[in-house]
């Protein structure tokens, strides 16, 4: 596992501090990196607040169709990611049936992310909370606790680990993707372009270094919102 | 009264859990709703909490009527088999919970629940996490927390159904000192019978979803209803065709009038008690008969020898006839 990591640092390095703030201060790649680092954010603020309510809703509660749903969620996992950029397109693009035409824009983006996303933080909360015993969230009403209380007060510090561990998977998928959302963003530079666009561009050029940069760079962020995200998870867990 | 079930029926698919039950639980007891296993009497204590809905009849809690009330808003103390802690919070948290969503001042919330603490004696282990309790610790903070609410009536589910019978013993004593110090109309489900007879005021014996009795211990004990009260409460035999406790047969080793003869087939030695087993010389099943060691010396009662046997004068058994 790491030796790819420390190969795609090590290139980095061979270019030098220079080549590797030169590249990410270029505009076009930095606009790339707010955009892809900015996204992935809000797609991961999204999952973790509607994941856990569809996880919920899911262990909890009996209702027509629940079977159906449980399959729906897994499909952008089991569905090859430029074939959910072709449903993405023919929904949201130019002849979108709906009437929805977001082709091209920022909201392309967060939707391909959002669709490649969503199963992760349901899956990772799921098992945890069928673990827990409904009958504390039982006391808690008993005691007089509203359903909105008890999922604050009882349900999320029991599920944090969870959630995050989802959070952290949704949000390094986030950073990283490519095949569902290049045809529907369009990829235009300093508008919708985003980070692995922009590496793609990089090698098609030659130019490994460069490349190499702003791989490293994603590297640092994922890592840095693994930390965060733990902190948070013990934070809440202990509160 | 404190509680007013009418005409209440719950249906699980095919099961009839519950079938047209009117019950009234008086203020400021200890009632125990006593049966077997899966004779609806959970279902019952949890449609009264409102954590399970009736398909129909009424509850009503001190006048008002809670059928349509959710869980939260009837002010119902609950205790569960498996202590339902909130794992993540210390003892002194778990306890304030009612009181904290109930937006009550912090210095009020932290009076409340050391009076608690010191009511279930667990002053001690306020900063400690339920993790780190026993089992019988932690079912006293769940009891601090239900009644920190000061519910109108507390309700217990089999509360030490979870725990070894030492520790059940124990708290079995201590809830029944404890309701005589905080008198909060309280219903407990057991499916003991003897945890039944020594803790409660007042017994309701359910069997398959229906109300077989209600009553005092004494009541239960001397007068049940039905032979499946009877057999429930305590051991039961057959002499001369009818159900009686084995302990209130008289054993003579002379021929008495309307005594049913037989031989000393088994005698077994438990502590202070001796239990026989008689076989009729009509033939039969064999008889039991339950005699205190002393009695059993008295009478020359041994293996082996021919006695006959009759049901103590002066006690109000069943007299119901054994179904053929």
């Amino acid at each position: 596992m790491l030796l790819p990591l420390s190969a795609v640092v090590l290139t980095t390095t061979e270019g030098g501090w220079a080549t590797f703030v030169d590249t990410v201060r270029q505009p076009q790649t930095w606009a790339a990196i707010k955009l892809t680092v900015g996204e992935a954010f809000l797609v991961t603020l999204t999952n973790i607040v509607f994941g856990t309510l569809i996880a919920w809703v899911l262990v909890r509660d009996r209702f027509w169709g629940k079977r159906a749903l449980e399959v729906i969620i897994d499909i952008p996992f089991a569905l090859p990611t430029i074939v959910a950029g072709l449903v993405l397109l023919s929904l949201y693009g130019p002849n979108s049936p709906i009437g929805v035409d977001v082709a091209n824009t920022r909201i392309a983006v967060f939707l391909a992310l959002l669709f490649v996303t969503t199963p992760f933080v349901v899956r990772t909360v799921q098992p945890v909370l069928l673990e827990l015993d409904p009958e504390t969230e039982q006391a808690a009403a008993s005691l007089g606790a509203s359903r909105f209380t008890t999922f604050r007060r009882i349900l999320i510090p029991a599920l944090a680990p969870a959630i995050t561990a989802g959070a952290a998977l949704s949000f390094a998928r986030a950073i990283s993707e490519y095949g569902s959302l290049v045809l529907l963003s369009g990829n235009l530079p300093m508008r919708t372009e985003v980070t692995s666009v922009r590496i793609l561009t990089y090698i098609e050029n030659g130019n490994m270094a460069a490349a190499a940069s702003v791989a490293s760079l994603l590297l640092l962020v994922a890592l840095f919102a693994i930390v965060v995200l733990d902190v948070i998870a013990r934070r809440v867990a202990r509160r | 009264m404190s509680i007013e079930i009418a005409g209440v029926s719950r249906r699980f698919g095919d099961f009839v859990a519950l079938e047209d039950i009117n019950l009234s639980v008086p203020t400021g007891k200890l009632t125990a709703l006593l049966g077997p296993s899966g004779g609806g009497k959970s279902t019952l204590l949890r449609i009264i909490a409102g954590l399970e809905n009736a398909d129909s009849g009424t509850v009503e809690i001190e006048g008002t009527d809670a059928t349509r009330l959710p869980a939260r808003k009837r002010n119902v103390g609950f205790v569960f088999q498996h202590y339902a802690a909130f794992k993540h919070m210390t003892v002194a948290r778990n306890v304030a919970f009612g009181l904290e969503i109930r937006k009550q001042p912090k210095q009020q919330v932290a009076e409340r629940v050391a009076e608690m603490l010191r009511l279930v004696h667990l002053e001690q282990f306020a900063d400690r996490y339920p993790s780190q309790l026993s089992g019988g610790q932690r079912q006293r903070m769940a009891l601090a927390r239900a009644l920190a609410i000061e519910p109108s009536v507390l309700l217990l589910d089999e509360p030490f159904g979870a725990l070894d019978a030492k520790v059940r013993k124990e708290l079995r004593d201590w809830l029944r000192r404890l309701h005589d110090d905080v008198h909060v109309t309280t219903v407990f489900v057991t499916h003991d019978q003897e945890e039944a007879l020594e803790v409660a005021d007042q017994i309701v014996v359910i069997n398959q979803g229906r109300i077989e009795q209600i009553g005092t211990p004494d009541e239960l004990y001397d007068q049940p209803a039905s032979d499946f009260v009877l057999s429930f409460l305590g051991p039961v035999t057959t002499l001369g065709g009818r159900l009686v406790r084995p302990h209130d047969i008289e054993v003579t080793t002379a021929p008495v009038p309307d005594a049913v003869p037989g031989t000393v087939t088994r005698w077994t030695r438990i502590g202070y008690e001796v239990r026989l087993e008689v076989t009729p010389t009509d033939g039969g099943e064999p008889i039991l008969v339950q005699l205190t060691r002393s009695e059993a010396v008295q009478r020359g009662v041994s293996d082996g020898a021919a006695v006959w046997l009759r049901e103590t004068a002066g006690v109000n058994g069943a007299h119901s006839p054994v179904p053929a």
